[in-house]
């Protein structure tokens, strides 16, 4: 599937694993971190303008609202830069979101583009059906200037979904299974293509979920199959006409992992990798400091939604710091709107304006020595989240929200 | 060719211990230089030599896109990381900005820290010169070996005016 997207966009009628194909990429996208690199870059290369306006999104999400002087610094370079251009997607605070949940909302990415963004979670957009891949500053740079990246076809693992998963399990469960199973590089350089009856069982959420961590397991993208809940998403949310891609039956796998998502149990990525996984029922005893819900991995509707369903009526355990980050405005609205945020306040949780904040340590929720944090992010790395020596366990909103209310990494079922 | 000292790390090291985020609210490549491999190794940039080789097992570089990671680590003085295997997006971002990689299993798992090293890019001979020993990596393509002799894309690009 990714190898027929790339072909298309090369002018290409079939291409081979390892060939290596220049492409036209319908979005270049970047943030507050990684433009001003690429704005440096951008400038060395003595063009007057970017490829193409429309087709060009930065998102100022990192360090923003932002955190201190450098980082105003970095935001006024790419804010700058975007108006100085012309670039008709730069998303201001108060306008802007999470970048990989922003995008798709936006209906700025839908199926069969291809798209390049100097952020690793850009692989995101698999879910819709479009090739997407993270990459850095200078190819970002490339991109804007001239709207083509090159790319080495790569090799996919196929996965077979079946089933249909239990209560109190998602997407975020599906991956870190997924993660744990293969390896933090058991996907490396290839591309994870997801197909199969279970797909239809999975949430557009779900899908952005399990395809936001195709990183996490070394891939270049992770991809599913389109169905009607991918174009029923992509035309609520675009005037762009989705091109709908189909692995050929006959198409070769590097490997093929059958999953039945029934068996799957709510599952937990001790430090520090997002490999070093254990279900539920074999965490054992975790006391936490903070417990953190949001990011491009799960603060979307769904995911509030799941952890509000257990925060109603309860309060959080009160030695625990609860922060929950809505991914963009619109979510925030929505969660308003349905009573979400009330409980969430009345849980004793700071709800937050979208941000990546603590997730990589920015700001927002940083820990101190020692410190515990289980967060719905997708990075558990020494130093994730702050101090080298504090740590961080990764899981589901739902067992999230669990645990803040025992102050121990606690299953769902233990506070329904 | 490059010669140094061998600097050796483990399986998956990943863009935050090479450059923790905390320092991300800047581009300054010296900035950048003096925080690298911190959360891994403290002592790092004290005992770095302009022209010392890094060496790594399998994933290294793992994680994030920050283009910052190969350019503190180029900055800081290494001549060219050889591992078993590395992330795609710091392999394309290396290349980027003009840092020679290396995939080498035999030697990413032979070399030892503190060894005397050289690396010849153009034929992807490693020699332990400590040990009187070879290793031979693929070499680049030549598109790959001009970019890094340019130093990077962007002057690799300027120079043959690809980018309109």
């Amino acid at each position: 599937m990714t190898q027929k997207i790339l072909a298309a966009h090369a002018g290409l009628n079939e291409v081979k694993v390892g060939q290596l194909v220049m492409a036209n990429l319908d979005l270049v996208l970047g943030n507050d971190v990684t433009t001003p690199v690429a704005v440096n870059e951008f400038n060395k290369m003595g063009v007057d303008g970017v490829f193409d306006k429309k087709k060009i999104a930065i998102v100022p999400d990192h360090f923003s609202p932002n955190k201190d002087i450098k980082s105003a610094e970095q935001c006024k370079c790419i804010r700058e830069f975007a108006y100085d251009k012309g670039i008709e997607n730069f998303f201001e605070v108060g306008q802007m979101g999470i970048e990989h949940a922003l995008l798709p909302e936006k209906g700025l990415v839908v199926t069969g583009d291809v798209v390049i963004g100097a952020d690793s979670h850009t692989c995101t957009y698999g879910a819709l059906g479009a090739f997407s891949t993270g990459v850095g500053s200078t190819d970002m740079a490339a991109g804007m200037a001239s709207g083509k990246c090159w790319f080495k076809i790569p090799e996919a693992i196929k996965f077979v979904l079946t089933g249909k998963m239990q209560k109190w399990v998602c997407g975020k469960d599906v991956i870190l299974h997924i993660i744990g199973m293969i390896g933090v590089d058991g996907a490396l350089y290839q591309s994870m293509e997801y197909t199969g009856p279970g797909v239809a069982n999975l949430s557009i959420d779900d899908r952005f979920t399990i395809s936001n961590m195709a990183i996490e397991a070394g891939a270049k993208n992770g991809i599913f199959e389109v169905d009607d809940v991918t174009l029923q998403y992509v035309k609520e949310h675009s005037t762009k006409t989705p091109v709908v891609f189909k692995a050929d039956t006959d198409a070769v796998y590097s490997r093929v992992i059958e999953i039945d998502l029934s068996t799957i149990k709510p599952t937990v990525a001790f430090p520090h990798l997002p490999d070093n996984t254990r279900t539920i029922d074999e965490v054992g005893e975790v006391i936490l400091d903070q417990v953190v819900i949001g990011s491009c991995t799960n603060g979307r509707i769904e995911d509030l939604r799941m952890a509000a369903s257990i925060f109603k009526g309860k309060t959080v355990n009160p030695k625990i710091r609860t922060l929950i980050f809505p991914a963009t405005q619109k979510i925030y609205l929505q969660a308003l709107r349905e009573g979400l945020i009330e409980i969430f306040i009345e849980a004793g949780i700071a709800v937050s304006t979208p941000t990546c904040g603590p997730c990589l340590g920015g700001h927002m929720g940083i820990l101190a020595k020692g410190e515990r944090a289980l967060s719905t992010t997708n990075r558990n790395f020494v130093g994730r989240m702050g101090h080298p020596q504090s740590e961080v366990y990764l899981c589901s909103p739902a067992v999230a929200a669990a645990s803040a209310i025992t102050g121990k990494i606690s299953s769902p079922e233990e506070v329904m | 060719m490059f010669k140094g000292k061998a600097i050796k790390y483990g399986n998956n090291v990943d863009t935050d211990v090479i450059i923790p985020a905390r320092y991300l609210n800047t581009s300054d490549a010296k900035e950048l230089a003096a925080h690298c491999m911190e959360d891994l190794d403290k002592g790092f940039v004290g005992k770095v030599k302009d022209g010392d080789i890094m060496v790594a097992g399998k994933n290294f570089g793992c994680g994030s896109s920050r283009e910052h990671a190969p350019l503190a680590i180029k900055t800081v003085g290494i001549s060219c990381i050889i591992a078993e295997t590395f992330a795609r997006i710091f392999y394309r971002n290396s290349i980027n900005i003009g840092l020679p990689i290396l995939e080498c299993v035999e030697a990413a798992q032979d070399i030892e820290d503190g060894n005397d090293v050289s690396v010849d890019v153009a034929t992807g001979i490693i020699t332990n010169i400590t040990k009187g020993k070879t290793y031979k990596a693929a070499p680049f393509p030549a598109f790959m070996q001009e970019i890094i002799s340019a130093e990077g894309l962007v002057n690799y690009l300027k120079e043959r005016t690809e980018v309109k």
